[in-house]
């Protein structure tokens, strides 16, 4: 396999390597738009072209001019994407070194050999290409898979750190910045207060998103991932803000108290109108796909439209943007996914994370690129000291800042998380391009891309490379990966209208309360505007339904993925057992049955998802409910091989003389030993039950439980065949326990029309001879409620 | 002296869908952190403060070990709630119950429905804790350390609290007359 990808490797970088000579020549031999066709040279001299009079058809020609700018695009976002591809080829480089280090690296690379063809690059990074498509994907994707709970519960701190965090950092580098430039030595005495203010907003613009992957990777606690990810969205905005206000006063020649006070109203309507315009969109864009269920194919269209305009209208008004894309992202996101079919959802996100993917990678590939080919001013001084500066206004405000908020949290945030926060603060696309678009006005324009270059290559560096081994070795808090439990949800819900209760009770009103009240408003009134098919749907519904149908999904796998091994495992587990039996193949019948039960169920539970979100194209919704029904049914007949070997005697009297504390696993081979040999194989039956949970330790619980029952129904037509062959002697006494079975089933369904069909389907399931003397009254086949029996029977 | 009709006299109590059973909860006399089972006919401004001091908060100076014993004192609030018989277990019809109270509020929900996802969260407990049973075996029921063994992923700390911000003593009247 090494070979492989070492040829892998090799082809990938010759393919890399093509594609930027051809990008190169590509601007090489096309300076500044110049077209391919020959020049017309003067009469008297030697025409290239002798026919130039006369003007034949040309056979071939080469307009380049025409397709110059698509094309130019296209080749670097394509150079881009196969750098990208380029390294996941090699896949361990992509655990230790962030994608974006890669991308600049490369960018470096081209930007070098850009530089020794004395090529420039395209002038790509003007300020209206980089703020008008460039940065609204990205923000767009950032709002959009934000995870919403935990941000609404960490909101405090992460606007609490995003604001004033932003601002502390700014304002601190800014002034110790301009108290360095008073040092003659450095000879940057030019710069005057609000450059220098200027200067440190835009460094202070945080970019981590390295460290989010590696937190991701590593899964630390949910609230340290929260307020990284909220900082470096909303710092974003509120460096925006800054840098447009600083900008502003640079060019003034006198700055007033009252500026400082317009500024700080400035500040507010710019977040709060933002949201403001955010959430408006995302109400019209949430209205307007209740109406598309007949024009499915564009769905995703308007997602996209609507919080581009929403981005566009609050560039309009000089509001934060981003602030706007994001919070539209956030209202759609819930109502929108409830609107749209299943196709236009993924083709949402998928969309959503492909056009954010190329963004960013187009900009840190440029930020390799202009680095070499722009001309530097470097100033040792000011370069280190911006650095240091950096480093210790953004670890001075974590320390100050989050203590400040710690006792206003639950969980608060220990020192480790502090280093965490403090040391994950990279700088990265916003600050190059902020610096990038600085107006010309400013003198210094130069030093101050080169110091923003160099932090940023600094911080990604250093900082990205080195962050995953430290959160490792100082041993961040983990966040535990749930899994998905039904309970888990049963008792968040129980907590919240527990909590909501005592709030009511006590008449202390506080996030419960409002929570809950929203919740009631949105209920009563958003959704019945927004959404088509309004039926408020409990969340513990909604995740039995994701349950159930990874279940299927699984079982779909397992089963279909290779039925012949599945005799293999079961033997496998027999031998542990103590006793190899020999199985038999499942055959084709079998499988044609357990083809169609799994279909039947999968069709079911693929009709209520769909039912949900599309209740009127649904054609019969009877015929949904008997699928439901005939589902259900099939999972109580699945309880019944275990439930008819337990109302033998002997065995629920084994269980009851269990002593406390062993472990019902010893159990088994003693169990088993008290049947006889034709008892061994419906016994085998309940055996191979176990097998998802054995071979899947780490399942989820839910998922080790379920597929359980389910494969019951399907082991239940083979063992059939198994038990007819084997014991061919007890077809009578099968007979005989027909109506017993027909009796369990009438027990066990709960839809008239359905019986007889399954009690058909059941007629070859092997009841167990000692059925007949069993009488069934009060059992539902479930395990769970056979306790009023057992205390009957002591 | 609260009596139950006290309680349920509260109107924004009437919207809650398990208002049933934290009225029961403040009677339970499993909550007064004695040995005692059964409920109160009324109660007492001692036995409401024993309540609801199962919603302290935990603040910076609280040990692990105290936070431990908050999270124990929660989870077994909520035990209560759920076992109404008081016996220790909670059953599959306890359980149901409750799933079918919680899903009430969200209208067009079948008792099939509930009755299923009960069943599986059922199930969920019992495989995790007692993962050698087989089919035929029984699974009576949740003890207390099951229940704490399912949850121990779910965090209650953000959850389960009431902070009294603005608690003046001058307008409190307690219990006693004189204050």
């Amino acid at each position: 396999m090494d070979t492989m990808d070492f040829s892998f490797t090799r082809q990938a970088a010759a393919f890399l390597i093509v594609c930027s000579c051809l990008c190169v020549s590509a601007e090489v031999s096309t300076p500044a738009g110049v077209t391919l066709l020959p020049p017309v040279q003067p009469e008297n001299g030697p025409q290239s072209y002798p026919n130039a009079k006369k003007s034949n058809l040309p056979v071939f020609t080469i307009n380049y001019s025409r397709i110059q700018i698509p094309f130019e695009i296209t080749l670097w976002m394509l150079l881009a994407s196969f750098a990208k591809v380029g390294f996941h080829v090699y896949h361990k480089i992509t655990i230790w070194v962030p994608e974006s280090c890669l991308l600049i690296s490369i960018g470096l690379i081209v930007g070098g050999i850009m530089y020794s063809v004395h090529e420039e690059p395209p002038a790509v990074l003007s300020n209206s290409v980089f703020f008008l498509y460039i940065l609204p994907p990205m923000v767009l994707e950032s709002g959009y898979f934000m995870p919403t709970r935990p941000f609404f519960e960490n909101i405090g701190t992460v606007f609490w750190f995003a604001v004033v965090g932003t601002l502390w950092n700014s304002i601190g580098i800014g002034i110790s910045l301009f108290g360095i430039c008073q040092i003659e030595a450095f000879g940057v005495q030019d710069i005057n207060l609000q450059e220098n203010l200027l200067f440190a907003s835009i460094i202070s613009a945080v970019d981590p998103v390295a460290v989010l992957t590696v937190f991701e990777d590593v899964s630390v606690n949910e609230q340290l991932y929260i307020v990284v990810f909220g900082e470096c969205l909303f710092n974003d905005a509120v460096t925006v803000v800054l840098y447009n206000m600083f900008s502003f006063v640079a060019e003034m020649p006198v700055v007033e108290p009252v500026d400082v006070f317009l500024g700080m109203a400035r500040f507010l309507v710019v977040g709060l109108g933002g949201m403001g315009f955010g959430i408006l969109f995302g109400f019209v864009a949430s209205f307007t796909t209740r109406f598309t269920s007949k024009v499915r194919e564009i769905e995703p269209l308007f997602i996209f439209m609507y919080s581009y305009l929403a981005y566009l209208v609050a560039e309009l008004f000089a509001i934060s943007s981003i602030m706007a894309i994001v919070c539209c992202a956030l209202t759609m996101k819930y109502y929108v996914e409830e609107n749209v079919s299943q196709r236009s959802c993924t083709t949402i996100r998928h969309v959503v994370k492909m056009l954010s993917s190329i963004s960013e990678t187009v900009i840190f590939f440029f930020l390799g690129v202009v680095t070499i080919t722009t001309e530097h001013e470097w100033n040792w001084g000011y370069l280190l000291f911006t650095l240091l500066f950096a480093f210790i206004w953004r670890s001075l405000g974590v320390l100050v800042l989050i203590p400040i908020i710690n006792p206003f949290r639950t969980i608060p945030l220990n020192l480790k998380d502090q280093f965490g926060l403090a040391y994950g603060g990279l700088r990265g696309a916003i600050s190059f391009a902020l610096a990038f678009t600085l107006p010309e006005s400013i003198v210094r324009k130069h030093l101050f891309v080169t110091a923003t270059i160099a932090v940023i290559l600094f911080t990604v560096f250093l900082q990205g490379i080195s962050i995953r081994p430290l959160i490792e070795l100082i041993n961040v808090r983990r966040t535990n990966r749930k899994e998905d439990l039904i309970n888990v949800e049963i008792h968040r819900r129980m907590m919240e209208h527990t909590m909501t209760g005592i709030e009511d009770i006590c008449g202390q009103w506080s996030h419960f309360y409002w929570k809950d009240k929203f919740m009631k408003f949105n209920n009563r009134f958003l959704r019945r505007i927004l959404i088509r098919d309004s039926r408020p749907e409990s969340g513990i519904v909604a995740l039995y339904k994701k349950l159930e149908l990874q279940n299927a999904m699984e079982i779909l796998d397992s089963v279909s993925g290779d039925i012949s091994s599945a005799p293999a495992i079961v033997s496998l587990h027999e031998e542990k057992k103590g006793s190899a039996k020999p199985m038999k193949k499942f055959l084709a019948k079998d499988l044609n049955n357990m083809h169609n039960i799994l279909s039947k169920n999968m069709y079911s539970i693929r009709q209520r998802t769909v039912a949900y979100t599309n209740k009127h194209a649904l054609p019969n919704e009877s015929q949904n409910r008997e699928i439901l029904i005939r589902r259900h049914s099939s999972i109580r007949r699945s309880f019944r091989p275990g439930s008819f070997q337990s109302t033998k005697v002997p065995k629920s009297q084994k269980y009851f003389s269990l002593p406390p504390g062993q472990s019902l696993g010893s159990k088994f081979p003693s169990a088993r030993q008290s049947y006889a040999d034709d008892h061994e194989a419906t016994s085998e039956v309940g055996y191979p039950l176990r097998l998802p949970q054995s071979n899947h330790p780490r399942c989820s619980t839910s998922g080790a439980v379920m597929p359980l029952h389910r494969l019951n129904t399907l082991n239940e037509f083979p063992s059939v065949e198994v038990l007819n062959e084997k014991s061919p002697s007890h077809s009578a006494s099968q007979d005989s326990s027909l109506p017993d079975c027909h009796f369990s089933t009438n027990n066990n369904s709960s839809a008239d029309d359905l019986r007889n069909e399954e009690g058909e389907e059941q007629r070859p399931l092997p009841p167990s001879p000692a059925l007949v003397a069993e009488p069934r009254n009060n059992t539902h086949g479930n395990p769970l409620l056979r306790r009023p029996q057992w205390n009957q029977k002591k | 002296m609260i009596r139950k009709e006290n309680l349920e006299n509260i109107p924004a109590l009437a919207e809650n869908p398990i208002k049933n059973q934290i009225i029961e909860a403040f009677f339970d006399k499993r909550n007064q952190h004695g040995n005692e089972v059964g409920s109160f006919q009324e109660i007492g401004f001692e036995q409401f403060v024993m309540v609801m001091s199962h919603f302290r908060p935990p603040n910076l100076k609280t040990t692990k070990e105290e936070k431990q014993e908050m999270r124990k004192e929660k989870l077994r609030f909520l035990f209560n709630m759920h076992d109404t018989d008081g016996d220790g277990i909670i059953t599959l019809q306890e359980y149901r119950k409750v799933v079918e109270e919680l899903l009430s509020n969200s209208g067009a929900m079948d008792q099939d429905a509930a009755h299923e996802i009960a069943d599986a969260a059922m199930l969920e407990v019992a495989s995790t804790n007692v993962p050698q049973m087989s089919p035929e075996d029984h699974y009576e029921g949740i003890t207390f350390q099951h229940f704490e063994q399912i949850l121990k992923d779910l965090e209650m700390e953000t959850r389960m609290f009431i902070r009294f911000l603005d608690v003046d003593t001058t307008t409190m009247h307690c219990g006693k007359a004189t204050s």
